[in-house]
């Protein structure tokens, strides 16, 4: 059609960086009515990012927003909710103190005299949200304790509430079960059939396809390509995000599994996770998926000693550990690289050398005192066996790339020769390029003899690097499987229950 | 206290709304116990203490700190703390008073404006340095704090207004009553109604909340997060130089010293009225509640011969009553929740 | 920008250190009776139990967290020492039973903030009072003044202008500075205040640290007590009332951040000497004494205000919300 109307929300040749990372490079997106755009790209290829630009949280450093056609400028959330742009962010964003109601109509509430807030009619509102979506949430339930799932339907109840021109889901399904999803997306679909934009994130391909018309894919911050979804298979998808063939990442090397090096027995956390038993031999890489939610991370808390346990045990090269202390973990041989490598992994103030150096202060020690001296040598020998990219070892680590960040936070574990290394999602947010450095580097270890229990939510990295995979299901071990006969459809159906996974 | 809130029964989806609210309710109704048994106790050991003149001297003290924990609850719950109160009521009460001594004839609702004026302007600038300069609350406040009282002092420099100093119709204010009950104690009850009110009913009230319970979420909800701080702190100040007003029509004598010290009095009455100290919930009710407890106990002091020097340490372990209490029940009520959901997921 | 952050930070510690040169050389030229070496020994005199406590307080909120109560450790602490003096214990065993009773108050505090999990800032509001009232009910008003003359005439001796005392204080600057500085324990400090979870995760026994540095801060407010007790020759429940304002105001002029995990100790002292020394110049010129007030909440706000007046001024050309929102809270 020649005289198409103006997309309803555009970006054309917008930038971003924050200190030294560039987070977006001069990248164009058009949002049209009636429209799903799928939004494809790796963890780290710049996607929250755009999202947050959409959505009036951050401003471009170059480029122009475009409402209608017309320039526009969002100067913050709100201006950008006046514009009717909508957002399912990935992690929710609610009130714990107030009511789901509430939550739901923040500063739009139903209003009578005086400005008095009607709170039957936001009620009967909220209500009639939840019925629409066919949820059964209380809207006078405090939004403290709900589930994720729980939260994130509040979230989608908040987009539909808004009559929204442009709704745009940053991984919306990613701890929601099947039928959610599907209700989700019958949400989605007839929100575009009475004209919405709507822009999707997704790790999984599959919803992109079910539900997506055209998809623009991002890598490394860059804009890679505009496709028509009916014009590609996923494999091109792959393709593009990745922007190489797949089996170059993950350069695996055999090893040979030694004694049992971790072991953990009917592990029990009450409300958390249920009788968990498994053992990680020397030189194995062990992978332990699942979908978000699922218990894995808190698995991997619990037998750090971040989190106490309830019930069973664990065994780090035939000696028990004491619950509920990393420190104890740690003079047995357990490191843990943690999920959250900004809030648990680094503290972002201090320099390099000195995060390096936290996780063994014992041992850059000199008399009473510390040795700064000891405390380069260790840091400089490991930033370069890791080929760490930095200018000064005296730098905050906040001045890094993520992939260098994960590195430091490798470092910092490494430097203390553990026996056993947990690592939870250790390439989420980095680089390809860093991101095949990391798994070369696991590899390695294990080939060196170490115990690698790794936890991934990227299927591809789980199948590449697993000797083993264990799979997890609302908080209970369901299913042990051996590289041999692991792909994506025995693991998937593990995870989600359907398709017989084991109980 | 025992809280029974785990009948593990009902619908499961409503056992969490019923268990948050009982438990606000437990927390509020825990306050009217400790009064009653305060006042049961007393009363039965000295009968006149529940006697009309006694009680209404109660409410006549409690009032100007209820009226600035009324004013401190806006405050504290976006999240933030105004310690400056009480020299912004040192300030008022010796400026409102030096001006109605100075001008007998000026009217003394302009006086009472002026010192509500006067208040907003310290509280603006608390709101300023906190909203929008980003200093720390604790910080911006606990200088003010310093930086109000010697404003005071050098505008006193070392003068003090006296009883007779003061029109009498000025002085009548602070123990006229109306309908039997103290002038002072209707305006704070007035204040207390109307901002619990606006608290409750208001958009910009439950505002207020929200940025206490989740300030980054508050921003993406698009809440003009800066604007309802300030006003917050204005609103705070504005009351403060009420009470001001309030503490010259009481006390009569006034010099620059006024209300030193008065700040902990309101945030132990915040504290112990089951506002969280890290925002996001508690009422004005509570908080009022609170300065009642409190005032209430110095009283019974003073009725069972207790020596008042023992107040302070009364005060201190009632403070540190209420916040472990409140922990316990927010763990309690965290297992419970927990509990619920893994039920739920099952 | 962190790495202006850390130039800014530098930069703040030297201007505070310019500032109190340039306090002093116009104090010394300008104010009558300023230069002389019993008013140099009178100010430094002045300045002891705020320096003493200026140094665990600093350990404290480099933690993130805040002891609201050491003026009130302080005179309970005084009224243990008053009370049992009444009784006729000899001095010398009253004194470690008063470390001792600082080290108890700081222990409730930890023990409330580590293991219930409760801010430090309610909690030493409630025990700012509690201490406070429970010395009230010691000592009541009495005010104890025969103490023994050898302790109370030590406590205002000097070698040369340099009180006795000072020197205690600046053998104890050295000890902290080392120990914030240059020691694992310091490192760990630093790391968990300005990051809980990270420094727990790095195997850093976060609560321990905390529960002890509360103990410390209580402890040394008792032995601020000592002094204070003997340097006036009075021991009255009401003593140092106040002083824990003083005390973070110089701590946090100092360039520490109220948030934690950023500040040193060479900072917080030229703090506590430039306040001090802005005190007694003013008292000399017949200044007021409660105006000095104004001054120290001016250099308060001031302190905080400058570094941020520079972000809020960065921020106006880049992203309008980076960095607005901090974790933690406001408090």
């Amino acid at each position: 059609m020649a005289d198409s109307p103006p997309p309803v929300l555009a970006l054309r040749e917008v930038s971003k960086s924050f200190g030294a990372v560039r987070a977006l490079r001069e990248v164009s997106l058009s949002l049209i009515a009636g429209e799903a755009l799928a939004l494809a790209g790796e963890n780290g290829a710049g996607k929250s990012t755009l999202v947050k630009i959409l959505s009036g949280v951050h401003r471009p450093d170059a480029g122009r927003l475009l409402l209608d056609g017309e320039p526009v400028e969002f100067h913050g959330p709100a201006d950008a909710q006046a514009a009717g742009v909508a957002v399912i962010y990935q992690e929710p964003t609610l009130f714990p103190d107030l009511t789901v109601a509430e939550n739901i109509f923040m500063g739009r509430q139903p209003r009578g005299r005086l400005g008095r807030i009607d709170r039957r009619a936001m009620r009967a509102q909220a209500a009639a949200l939840f019925t629409r979506l066919g949820v059964p949430l209380d809207p006078e339930q405090p939004a403290r304790g709900l589930s994720i799932a729980d939260q994130q339907l509040v979230e989608i109840a908040k987009a539909l509430s808004r009559d929204a021109r442009v709704l745009i889901m940053d991984e919306p399904t990613a701890a929601l079960s099947g039928n959610e999803v599907t209700r989700l997306f019958g949400v989605a679909r007839s929100l575009r059939e009475q004209g919405c934009a709507v822009l999707f994130i997704s790790h999984r391909l599959d919803e992109i396809f079910d539900l997506c018309q055209r998809v623009t894919t991002l890598r490394d911050g860059g804009h890679v390509a505009d496709d028509r979804i009916a014009d590609i298979i996923p494999d091109d998808l792959v393709r593009r995000m990745v922007g190489r063939e797949l089996g170059a990442l993950f350069p695996k090397q055999d090893a040979v599994p030694g004694e049992v090096a971790l072991q953990v027995r009917r592990l029990t956390r009450e409300g958390v996770f249920t009788d968990v038993s498994f053992e990680v031999r020397r030189g194995e890489i062990v992978a332990l998926a699942g979908l978000v939610g699922a218990g894995r991370s808190e698995v991997a808390r619990a037998v750090f000693g971040v989190d106490r346990w309830d019930a069973g045990s664990v065994q780090v090269g035939g000696r028990a550990l004491r619950p509920g202390s990393p420190a104890a973990s740690m003079a047995l041989g357990l490191a843990l690289v943690p999920e959250d490598r900004r809030q648990q992994g680094l503290v972002m103030e201090l320099s390099i050398e000195r995060n390096i150096a936290l996780a063994g202060l014992a041992e850059v020690r000199h008399g009473p005192l510390i040795s700064r001296a000891a405390e380069r040598v260790r840091a400089a020998d490991w930033a370069q066996r890791l080929q760490l990219r930095h200018r000064s070892l005296a730098d905050a680590v906040d001045v890094l790339s993520g992939g260098n960040q994960q590195k430091v936070v490798l470092a910092k574990w490494l430097a203390r020769q553990p026996s056993v290394l947990i690592v939870d999602e250790p390439t989420r947010g980095i680089d390809v390029a860093t991101k095949a450095e990391v798994h070369r580097l696991l590899s390695e270890l294990a080939v060196g003899g170490i115990a690698v229990l790794m936890i991934s939510s990227e299927l591809p990295e789980v199948l590449g690097m697993a000797d083993r995979v264990l799979v997890m299901r609302e908080g209970r071990l369901v299913a042990e499987i051996p590289r041999g006969t692991a792909t994506e459809e025995t693991v998937m159906a593990a995870a989600t229950g359907i398709g017989g996974g084991g109980a | 206290m025992t809280i029974t809130a785990k009948r593990p029964g009902a619908t499961l989806r409503d056992s969490g709304r019923g268990l948050v609210e009982r438990v606000a309710r437990v927390r509020e109704l825990g306050i009217v116990v400790a009064l009653a048994v305060l006042f049961g106790v007393t009363g039965a050991v000295n009968p006149e203490f529940l006697g009309l003149d006694s009680l209404r001297d109660i409410l006549l003290n409690s009032a100007i700190i209820a009226m600035l924990a009324v004013g401190q609850t806006l405050v504290v719950i976006t999240r933030n703390v105004d310690l400056s109160v009480s020299s912004v009521v040192g300030l008022s009460a010796f400026g409102g008073a030096l001006v109605l001594a100075d001008n007998p004839g000026l009217p003394i609702v302009v006086v009472i404006a002026g010192c509500v004026l006067l208040g907003a302007a310290c509280g603006a600038i608390n709101g300023l340095l906190v909203g929008a300069a980003k200093v720390p609350a604790l910080v911006a406040t606990l200088g003010t704090l310093y930086a109000f009282r010697g404003i005071d002092y050098a505008w006193a420099g070392g003068r003090q207004v006296n009883a007779a100093d003061m029109p009498d119709s000025f002085l009548s204010l602070g123990s006229r009553p109306v309908l039997g009950v103290p002038l002072l104690a209707l305006a704070a009850i007035a204040v207390l109604l109307a901002v619990g009110w606006m608290l409750r009913n208001l958009r910009s009230g439950r505002e207020l909340y929200a940025i206490g319970s989740n300030p980054a979420a508050a921003v993406l909800a698009g809440i003009p997060v800066r604007k309802r701080v300030i006003t917050a702190f204005v609103a705070s100040g504005a009351l403060a130089g009420l009470a001001g007003a309030m503490w010259a029509a009481r006390f009569g004598t006034v010099d620059a010293a006024a209300a030193t010290g008065k700040e902990l009095d309101v945030i132990a009455a915040v504290v112990v009225g089951g506002v969280a100290i890290f925002g996001g919930s508690g009422t004005v009710y509570g908080a009022a509640l609170g300065a009642l407890l409190l005032t209430g106990i110095s009283s019974a002091l003073a009725v069972l011969r207790v020596d008042a020097l023992a107040q302070t340490a009364i005060n201190g372990a009632l403070i540190i009553a209420a916040i472990v209490l409140d922990r316990l029940l927010a763990l309690r009520v965290a297992a419970a929740l927990r509990r619920r959901r893994y039920r739920d997921a099952r | 920008m962190p790495a202006d952050r850390f130039s800014l930070l530098r930069r703040w510690e030297g201007l505070i250190l310019i500032l109190l040169v340039a306090v002093t050389t116009w104090a010394s030229l300008g104010v009558d009776g300023f230069a002389n070496s019993s008013n140099v020994s009178f100010l430094l005199l002045d300045v002891t139990e705020i320096a003493l406590m200026a140094l665990t307080m600093t350990l404290v909120i480099v933690a993130a967290e805040i002891d609201l109560s050491v003026a009130s450790t302080l005179g309970l602490s005084c009224a243990v020492l008053g009370w049992l003096w009444n009784a006729g214990l000899p001095i010398e065993a009253i004194m470690p039973i008063c470390l001792v009773a600082g080290a108890l108050c700081g222990a409730l505090n930890g023990f409330l903030v580590t293991r219930l999990g409760l801010p430090s800032l309610a909690v030493t509001i409630g025990t700012f009072a509690l201490y406070r009232g429970l010395a009230y009910v010691i000592l009541g008003d009495q005010a104890v003044a025969d103490l023994p003359p050898a302790y109370t005439s030590l406590a205002t001796a000097t070698l040369g202008p340099i009180p006795v005392v000072t020197l205690l204080v600046a053998v104890l600057a050295v000890l902290f500075v080392v120990i914030l500085h240059a020691t694992a324990l310091g490192r760990a400090i630093v790391a968990l205040g300005s990051n809980e979870e990270a420094a727990y995760f790095a195997g850093i026994r976060v609560k321990r640290i905390r529960f002890w540095l509360f103990v410390a801060s209580g402890a040394m407010a008792a032995l601020a007590s000592l002094v204070f007790t003997f340097r006036y020759a009075s021991a009255r429940a009401d003593n140092g009332g106040g002083l824990e304002l003083a005390v973070i105001a110089a701590v946090l002029l100092g360039g520490v951040s109220i948030f934690g995990g950023r500040g040193t100790l060479p900072g917080v002292l030229a703090a506590v000497l430039l306040l001090g020394v802005v005190r007694n110049a003013l008292i000399l010129a017949d200044v007021a004494n409660e105006v000095l007030n104004f001054v120290t909440g001016l250099l308060l706000v001031a302190s905080v205000l400058a570094p941020n007046l520079g972000a809020v001024w960065r921020r106006r050309t880049s992203p309008p919300l980076e960095g607005s929102l901090e974790g933690k809270s406001a408090l």
